[in-house]
């Protein structure tokens, strides 16, 4: 009905929490006092990029399914947008709906994401040991 | 039906930024994310659609799966328009600017 409403809501959340994130690493970039610093961090990616993960799922598959709700009539583009919106039994329903479907959808692509950050943070790692030679990695 | 074809829409963009875009640099990652992110509600819509209908949910008459697969394909073409705007927007190679830019001088 329309449980694509809460990972754009979630979406528009992470997107604010990603500009945020990109200012406070910009500043610290800026305010680095050693090039030491500079250098260990351009080894990793920077957190707001694995944010942005986040972002290109939740916008991407948000648009995608509310072009299915348009396809089904759910959506349409006059007022109230939403046709359950219309019926105060419908609106039950499509609460109901977005506080299930809708939650499990977005909390199972934040999952996913999660696990993408947990695997890229462990490659990282790895690369970071092989990269320093006084820790047993290559010269 | 759908979630198949965005499945596998997922799978062959996420092969092709693999081998061919590994920097991004023709935003293929960003539209594997977007083909993985509608995969993965579909999914969730798939699994309560089968908590639903139960074993149902699997047997679809053929008109019911002819619109999916009709769904499935518009929402490949949705995909693939948002990440051609995409792709021309950032102008990673410098093509679009460089018309604009002859553009002027000519004028």
């Amino acid at each position: 009905m329309s449980c694509f409403l809460v990972p754009v809501t979630e979406a528009v959340v992470s997107s604010m929490v990603t500009k945020a994130v990109q200012a406070k690493e910009k500043k610290r970039h800026n305010t680095a006092e050693t090039g030491e610093m500079l250098i260990e961090e351009e080894k990793i990616l920077p957190f707001s990029h694995k944010l942005k993960w986040l972002n290109s799922m939740l916008w991407g598959g948000s648009c995608l399914l509310a072009f299915e709700h348009i396809w089904h009539g759910e959506l349409v583009p006059w007022f109230p947008f939403l046709t359950a919106a219309g019926s105060p039994d419908k609106v039950i329903e499509m609460l109901h709906e977005m506080s299930t479907v809708g939650v499990s959808m977005a909390a199972l692509v934040t999952a996913v994401w999660a696990g993408m950050v947990a695997v890229t943070n462990v490659i990282e790692k790895r690369l970071k040991q092989i990269m320093q030679p006084d820790r047993g990695g290559v010269q | 039906m759908t979630l198949l074809t965005a499945v596998f829409a997922a799978i062959i963009t996420t092969v092709i930024w693999y081998f061919k875009d590994g920097r991004n640099h023709m935003k293929t990652g960003s539209l594997a994310l977007m083909y993985w992110g509608a995969s993965i509600m579909w999914f969730v819509d798939a699994v309560f659609g089968f908590a639903e209908k139960k074993t149902e949910y699997f047997i679809p008459s053929p008109a019911e799966m002819l619109n999916g697969f009709f769904l499935g394909m518009s929402v490949i073409a949705l995909g693939l328009l948002i990440w051609l705007i995409m792709f021309l927007a950032v102008d990673s190679k410098g093509v679009i600017r460089q018309a604009l830019h002859k553009t002027k001088k000519h004028l």
